[in-house]
């Protein structure tokens, strides 16, 4: 399992074949990439605090309540932190298990849980100043489905 | 005891973390001290609703006890991902 909160961008094609090339017993492997969007247009960056220690904390219990539900043989979660341009890549997860299904399944939960759970927060930066994303009603209702 | 601001929070308290002397038992009670010293921390904890806490680095509740308790964190509902 692997845990990272960096500032530097990562290289997904490097990080998910490095991934799916050290798995020796899984059928399935499913990655996830979340990227930076300017949904309302003249979104000029999007800025990521965190909480050092409490980050890494958080998203390894996260990590590692997937591993055990669904019997993974492996899970990686990336999240980069700091000021990120629109089309950056801000964080990736990849799960590996026997079948797809609980690989789909583990990916979400990941996904569902580092959203609400892990210590994150975003501010998005336009020509008209910053302002706070707001947590969104069905990011925390996502949790109940598990 | 560490205390910690992130977010609008960390904004409206104007630092990110300074150290507090308190007999304080419980998170609430923290707030209520510190609500008590100035404005801006009145503002900052205007709407504890709209607040999360991690003591010691874990998510809590404002209920929770401060009793040997190193780090205390304020922040607005998370938003990773």
């Amino acid at each position: 399992m692997q845990v990272t909160v960096q500032e530097a961008p990562f290289d997904f094609g490097v990080e998910a074949q490095g991934f799916a090339a050290r798995q020796s017993a899984s059928g399935a492997v499913v990655t996830f990439t979340g990227i930076v969007r300017d949904v309302a247009g003249g979104l000029q960056a999007m800025e990521i605090e965190h909480y050092p220690g409490m980050t890494e904390a958080a998203l390894t219990k996260i990590a590692d309540e997937a591993v055990t539900r669904w019997s993974l043989e492996d899970a990686l979660v990336i999240h980069r932190h700091g000021r990120l341009a629109p089309t950056e890549m801000i964080m990736m997860v990849a799960t590996a298990a026997r079948h797809r299904k609980d690989a789909f399944d583990a990916a979400e939960f990941l996904m569902d849980y580092l959203k609400s759970r892990a210590p994150f927060w975003k501010r998005e930066v336009t020509g008209e100043g910053a302002a706070w994303v707001e947590q969104r009603d069905e990011d925390e209702a996502a949790l109940t489905r598990w | 005891m560490d205390v910690l601001y992130f977010a609008w929070v960390r904004e409206r308290i104007g630092i990110p973390r300074e150290t507090v002397q308190t007999e304080a038992a419980t998170v609430q009670d923290l707030v209520d001290e510190l609500v008590a010293r100035e404005d801006r921390y009145a503002a900052a904890f205007a709407d504890i609703s709209a607040l999360r806490v991690a003591v010691d680095q874990e998510l809590a509740e404002f209920d929770a006890s401060l009793n040997g308790v190193r780090e205390v964190a304020f922040f607005p509902p998370m938003t990773g991902g």
